[in-house]
Formats: structure tokens, C-alpha cells, sequence
């Protein structure tokens, strides 16, 4: 918590705060429903019949931008973040066991890493998706296929340097078990440097989404979904820059507060490893 | 001729530091031909001294008033430009870690023809040439083989020879030494002391030696200053000093200094109950890393509420062996019975069970507690393993956290809160809350001040009598070993080449290998 008193930690802590804020209270915030056509491409702070405002615009199909952009933070936010809990579950449990047990499980847990880190990830994302069908939960597969491997690399890392400490002999020679070995003595030694990378690749997965959303490989229309959004205004983006600009904004702004709250942990989290 | 003053130097520590002053008004003449010992503590402000000396005091660390004048040149408020003129040139250093202090990738002739290069106009041949001449004043064998080796290629004795001929090779009038030969082994340290003391008197080197242990102070001081606190608490001829300490805390330190004299042979104080059988037996131990065999055939027993001391220096196998007998590595072949049942076939559960009566502690005390877990969850837990249920694992820590002499308090605390000692008495209260029959201890003293080493030794003591503890020790330092051991066994690449009663190897050695362990061993003058 003390972190949040840099200036580096408190802005990215602001943004992403204020993202995490619009996407729950998506509701409540956005004016009107994302997937009703009203008048098509209006352009920002335009008026409707009725009096109501458009801040920025519609698209072809008469929707409200803002109120898709804010219903596609809520999309984004929960894709990513289920995305990069399951490359996380799946990287840390067979990084420990790697690290820790070495040998042959070593060998061929690390020999699939460096396979699938070896092939360009975009794609491997596009194969996944299109072999599979574009939804939710197979945004979340190709993320986590895409991310395990560079975890299972740095969890691998850090149990085997921890691996050689003395706490762990002693746990070792009191017959403690090896699964709380490794979730006692060896995970909460590693946080420090994951929360920070927790957060780099939370970013990472916002992005990814937007790439795929962007090559029509996100989640299908009519979802509201920054990518897509950005896909479907790029033939008039021309002519309606707002169709293309404004989920630009909300991607690079969400990713960036990401960033600089990874940065702002950074250095508590080093420290907190040395004492390690 | 006095070659440099330092007076009333004061060093500031950071703020929220446990005291203001790093060093606190010091003042010390050092003359020609001399070598002036500063010995304190860790956190005496020993080395903060020579630090400021020097002109590059530690991180965080600010000289704030007194001057140190190099013959009649005043160093104090020098600029980093003028201090390149005088580093190297007219002091020069000698560091602990002599691995650390060398560059890896470039062959040690080079690095010492490197210090000609930045202070001297010399061809490339006269640098080789005078390079080659100091590695031969150092002693060192076949010195063109030596010269055009790298750092990892010599072993530590030798990587400590090159940097204190780096150290001499402007011929600087004072040469600063920080713990020379901590880092080495008891006969390496020997030998590089007595180049040492050959050094000053050949060339009149003034040498400011700053170290931990009397024993070396013993060896080489012509003067001594004692420090505590950032103080200067006693300074004084060496003969002096060790002779009449005048301060009550050099008397301390003396005190604590392990004498090689057994104290008046430590009975066994099992005898009451089972005419003793052993409740360690090694039988052929043996491991083979490749073709070299680290482990070599070694057999002793143990008995209860006895200790057996393993001397031997770094890379003789005796900390392989301890992990043989906990099962940390699997031996290649060999027995270990425990209470008169083989140890090494258990597996899985039986060894989960049965582990209970080997426990360990170790050398490192920074790295053998989990520095998240606090220590009463962590003493507690131990009892658990060993089959205690929670409530009594709770009291169970703190009764041994009264035990090992620590407060209360201790037990809501993590290991961060703790000195070394203090660490490694947290260290014996986790083992001791198996309930061990056997306790293996690891180069457990050797990070420790002198005095805490003698406060766990007297721990350790205190509890073999008490739990009637067999205690296994492994040790580099026969002192250590002859203050608590009924047995001691030497251990020389791999084997045990001689095994008797404390007494019996101290005073009358059969091999030659404990005949010079024990000429090797510092401040044998010290009684």
C-alpha cells in the first residue's frame, strides 16, 4: 500500500481504479442501451430528435459509442483479467514443479515452454481461434497458451534459486510435504516479482484482446468489445475518426495505468526479494 | 615515522539507523613498518572506518567532522579526482571476498599490469615484467602459469595473493587490509598472514589490518585498537593489550576467543540411562559426484548426549556428509542406522515419520529461516511435524523460545527482526521442536561474532545435558571443535583420515593433515 504514494504507483492506481469503477457501474453509467440502433454515425456532441446527446457519436449501425465503450470496459476487464488468472495457474503450478523437482519433469515441461514460446503468438492466436470458434472462453484458451510459458519460465526461476535455500532443507529434513513446501515456503517468496508481472501482463492480455477484436477474432458482434469497435470503424475512419480514436484512448489508457502500477511495485517488491 | 593520522574521524549512519554515529571521534597514528589491528564486532564500525579512510564510505554513510592526513596531505573534502591520485598510488586495499574483488574474464597478470597502466608510463613489457615479479614476491608457485590463469583457475589462496600484489604494486605507503583472510581456509590464512608480517618487514609497509578475531590479531598485530559502537575503547602495544586488556569489553573479547585447550574433558552426560549404544551409525558412506568421490568411505557412530566434532576446511566433504545422513542427497553407497534401524531405505511416509530424530542446523542464518514466516509459527509448525497438535505446538514454541534464551516476543516476529545469533538460537529452536535424538550442526557458529559464538556453544552445551542431545559438529574450526567435543574426526578429500578423543587429536595428532590444522590455527599465543 505504501507503494501507492509514488506518483508512478498513484496514477497508474487512478486509471486503473477509474476503469474498474466504469465497468462495474457500467449500468448506471452508460446512457443508453450499447446494442440498440438509433441514428447511425453521429458525430460526437451531436444531438438526436429527441434531445438527447450523443458525446461521442454512433457508429454505422446507430449505436451509441459511448455507452459501447463503456459496456466494452467491462468486457475487457473480465476477459483479460479470467485470461491471465488461468496463464497464471497454469504457468506457476508447472513452474514450481519444474524449478522444484528438476530433472526429467524439468526437461520436458520447459522442452513444450520453449516450443510454444518459439512460435509467433499472433499466430498461434489466430490458429486457436479459428480452429475453435471466436468467444469468451476461447480468447481466455489462446491468452493463456500465449502467457503460461514466459510465467512457467520466471516461477521456474525463482523456486530454483529459492529451491537452494536453507529454509527449504530444513523443511525437507522435518518431512514436511512437498506440496506445502512449495505453496508455503516457496510461493509467498516468489510474489514479489509476480504481482508485478501480474499486472505487465494483465496489460498484455487488454492488448492481445484488442488485436484479436481487431482481426475479428474476439469476441463475436454484436458483444461491445474495444477491438471489435475498432475493426468496424476502420474502412470510415476517415471520414468518423471517432469511431476509431476513442477505443484507441480507453485501450492505451487502461494499459497504461497497468503499466505504471507494475512500475510503482517494482521497487517494494525488489526490495522484498532481497530480504529473501 | 607516523605515515598517517586520522583525528577525531566521525562517520554519520543514515537517519533510523539503531545509532547516529557509524564512528564515533576515532583518532589512530599509524607508522612505518607497523601494522596497526582494529578489531571489533560486526556493527563496531570497523570497516566504516577504513571505508572513510579511504575516501569512499559506504552507501548512506557521510563523514561528518574530524581529518585524516597522509603524511603531511590532508584527505578529508578531497575531490573523486584528487582521491584517483592517492587510491592505489599511496593507499591501497585489500578486500575480504578476494573471488569478488578480481575480474573473471580477464587473466590476473593482466589485472595486475591494469594498476601500472592508470598510475605509471611503462612499455607493455615492463608492465608484464613487473607483474610477473610481484606474483613471484607473493610466493606464488610457477608463477607464469599463475600470471596467465584466471581468477576461477586459482583457488582462493592464491586469488587473495594476486590482490594483495595489485594491492603493492605502486608500493604504496599504506596498504588498508578488511578481513584479508575471513574468507580463507585455516592453513591458507596461515600462509598469507605470514606473507603478511614477511611484506611489512621487508618493506616497511605501513598496514591498517581490520578484523573480527583475535586469534589473527594474535598472529600479526605490532598495535591493536579495539572498537565498539563506532568507538575506539582501547588501542595499545599488542603484546599489551592481550596480555592486560584494560577495557572491559577487550576483556570480553578475549574471553570468547576458542582456546585449542579442551576445558577439562567434557564428560558424556548421557551414562544414566542405556549403557550407551550408539544412536548415529555411518557404516561406509560414500558419494560420488562423476568420478570424484566427495564422500569416501566414512564410518563413525555417535552416541547419546555426546558431541563428535568433523573438522576439515571448504571442499573436504564434511557438509556433503551431514546432507547424506538428513537425506538431502542420496548416497552412492553405505548405511546410516538411527537408534539401530537403517535410515536410508525409508521412503516417503516412513521418512516422513521417522526424520524426526535427525535435525539440522545450519550456517547460513540469513538464509535458513523463511523471512515471511513468523518464528512462533514457524517453531510451531515444527511440532506439529513431529506429532503435536496445535494448541500444545503453541506452547510447545514458546517453551523453547524460553529455551534458546529469546524473548517471548520473539515468537510474533519474522526472521528480519533478529542478529545472527539470535537467528541461529530461532534455528535450534525449530530443530529442537522434533524432539531430535541427533542434531547435525552445519558451520553453525562460523558466521558469528566471536561472543555469540561462545553464547551458542554454551547453548548448545546447556542442551545436550538437558535433552541428553547427540550432537554432530562440522566444523572448519578446531578451536570450536575442541571447546565441545568429546570426539573429534578430521576430514581430508573425502575421508576421515583421523578420528579419537578431543584430547588424544589435539594433544598428541597422529597425521600430519591435524598436526598442521592445528599449527595453522590462529592465536595459538592466546591462553
Amino acid at each position: 500500500m505504501k507503494a501507492l504514494t509514488r506518483p508512478t504507483a498513484a496514477t497508474g492506481a487512478l486509471l486503473v481504479g477509474g476503469w474498474l469503477l466504469v465497468a462495474l457501474l457500467s449500468r448506471v453509467l452508460a446512457p443508453y442501451d450499447p446494442l440498440h440502433s438509433m441514428i447511425p454515425l453521429m458525430t460526437p456532441g451531436a444531438r438526436g430528435p429527441d434531445g438527447a446527446v450523443f458525446w461521442l457519436g454512433t457508429d454505422a449501425l446507430g449505436r451509441d459509442v459511448l455507452s459501447r465503450l463503456i459496456y466494452g470496459a467491462r468486457t475487457v476487464i473480465v476477459v483479460a483479467t479470467a485470461a491471465t488468472l488461468t496463464a497464471y495457474a497454469v504457468g506457476m503450478g508447472t513452474g514450481l514443479l519444474a524449478g522444484y523437482f528438476r530433472g526429467r519433469v524439468d526437461t520436458v515441461l520447459s522442452f513444450f515452454a520453449n516450443v510454444i514460446l518459439s512460435f509467433p503468438v499472433l499466430v498461434l492466436y489466430i490458429v486457436i481461434i479459428v480452429a475453435l470458434g471466436a468467444s469468451a472462453a476461447n480468447v481466455v484458451l489462446a491468452v493463456t497458451f500465449g502467457s503460461a510459458p514466459a510465467i512457467f519460465r520466471i516461477v521456474r526461476a525463482i523456486t530454483i534459486d529459492l529451491r537452494s535455500r536453507d529454509f527449504i532443507a530444513a523443511a525437507i529434513i522435518q518431512g514436511e510435504s512437498t506440496w506445502r513446501i512449495l505453496l508455503v515456503e516457496i510461493l509467498p517468496n516468489s510474489s514479489g516479482a509476480l504481482v508485478v508481472d501480474f499486472c505487465l501482463r494483465l496489460g498484455y492480455s487488454a492488448i492481445t484482446m484488442g488485436v484479436l477484436g481487431f482481426l475479428g477474432l474476439g469476441l463475436p458482434p454484436p458483444t461491445p468489445d474495444w477491438g471489435g469497435m475498432v475493426n468496424e470503424g476502420r474502412t470510415m475512419a476517415f471520414a468518423f475518426p471517432h469511431l476509431v480514436l476513442f477505443p484507441c484512448v480507453a485501450l492505451s489508457s487502461l494499459v497504461l495505468g497497468l503499466s505504471l502500477l507494475a512500475d510503482g511495485l517494482r521497487e517494494p517488491a525488489g526490495r522484498l526479494r532481497r530480504v529473501g | 615515522m607516523t605515515i598517517l593520522s586520522v583525528e577525531g574521524l566521525t562517520v554519520a549512519l543514515p537517519q533510523g539507523a539503531d545509532r547516529p554515529l557509524a564512528v564515533d571521534q576515532a583518532s589512530l597514528e599509524l607508522r612505518q613498518g607497523e601494522i596497526l589491528c582494529i578489531v571489533g564486532e560486526s556493527g563496531s564500525g570497523k570497516s566504516a572506518l577504513s571505508g572513510a579512510i579511504m575516501g569512499a564510505p559506504a552507501p548512506g554513510l557521510k563523514v561528518v567532522a574530524g581529518s585524516v592526513r597522509l603524511g603531511d596531505q590532508e584527505l578529508t573534502g578531497l575531490s573523486e579526482r584528487e582521491w584517483c591520485r592517492i587510491r592505489g598510488r599511496r593507499i591501497a586495499m585489500i578486500f575480504q571476498e578476494p573471488m569478488a574483488a578480481l575480474n573473471p574474464a580477464i587473466p590476473v597478470a593482466a589485472q595486475i599490469m591494469e594498476v601500472f597502466e592508470l598510475h605509471a608510463r611503462m612499455s607493455h613489457a615492463e608492465r608484464h615484467e613487473r607483474a610477473l615479479a610481484l606474483i613471484r614476491a607473493m610466493q606464488l608457485p610457477d608463477p607464469e602459469r599463475i600470471a596467465a590463469s584466471y581468477p576461477h583457475q586459482l583457488s582462493g589462496g592464491q586469488c587473495q595473493r594476486v590482490i594483495i600484489a595489485m594491492a603493492l604494486a605502486m608500493s604504496p605507503e599504506v596498504l588498508i587490509a578488511d578481513e584479508p583472510t575471513t574468507a580463507l581456509d585455516v592453513t591458507t590464512q596461515a600462509q598469507v598472514l605470514k606473507l603478511i608480517r614477511e611484506l611489512r618487514t621487508a618493506h616497511g609497509h605501513a598496514i591498517l589490518f581490520i578484523t573480527h578475531d583475535f586469534g589473527v590479531v594474535a598472529e600479526i598485530a605490532d598495535r591493536i585498537a579495539v572498537m565498539r559502537h563506532g568507538r575506539i575503547v582501547e588501542m595499545g602495544a599488542a603484546r599489551r593489550v592481550l596480555t592486560q586488556p584494560e577495557h572491559p569489553y577487550t576483556r570480553e573479547l578475549l574471553a570468547a576467543v576458542p582456546s585449542l585447550v579442551p576445558p577439562a574433558s567434557p564428560e558424556p552426560v548421557a551414562a544414566a540411562d542405556s549403557p550407551s549404544h550408539p544412536v548415529l551409525t555411518v557404516t561406509g558412506l560414500q558419494k560420488k559426484y562423476g568420478r570424484v568421490r566427495a564422500v569416501n568411505e566414512i564410518s563413525f557412530d555417535l552416541e547419546r548426549g555426546t558431541t563428535l566434532s568433523i573438522v576439515g576446511e571448504s571442499g573436504c566433504g564434511k557438509s556433503s556428509l551431514a546432507r547424506l545422513i538428513v537425506r538431502l542427497a542420496e548416497p552412492t553407497a553405505g548405511r546410516v542406522e538411527v537408534n539401530g534401524k537403517c535410515f536410508l531405505s525409508l521412503r516417503g511416509r516412513e521418512l516422513r515419520a521417522s526424520c524426526r530424530a535427525v535435525q539440522m542446523i545450519f550456517q547460513d542464518p540469513f538464509g535458513s529461516l523463511n523471512p515471511l514466516r513468523r518464528v512462533g509459527a514457524v517453531i510451531a509448525r515444527a511440532a506439529v511435524l513431529a506429532g503435536a497438535d496445535r494448541r500444545t505446538a503453541r506452547d510447545r514454541a514458546t517453551e523453547l523460545i524460553d529455551r534458546v534464551g529469546l524473548p517471548r516476543e520473539a515468537l510474533d516476529r519474522r526472521p528480519a527482526a533478529f542478529s545472527g545469533g539470535q537467528k541461529q538460537r530461532i534455528g535450534i529452536a525449530r530443530a529442537l521442536a522434533m524432539n531430535p535424538d541427533v542434531l547435525i550442526a552445519d558451520e553453525s557458529l562460523s558466521a558469528l561474532d566471536a561472543s555469540s559464538q561462545a553464547q551458542i556453544l554454551e547453548l548448545l552445551r546447556k542442551l545436550q545435558k538437558e535433552l541428553g542431545l547427540a550432537i554432530l559438529l562440522i566444523t572448519h574450526d578446531l578451536r570450536v571443535a575442541a571447546q565441545i567435543s568429546q570426539r573429534i574426526a578430521v576430514m581430508q578429500g573425502g575421508r576421515i583420515v583421523e578420528i579419537g578423543s578431543a584430547e588424544q587429536v589435539i594433544n598428541s595428532p597422529g597425521h600430519p593433515y591435524t598436526r598442521e590444522l592445528l599449527e595453522s590455527a590462529p592465536g595459538r599465543g592466546l591462553v
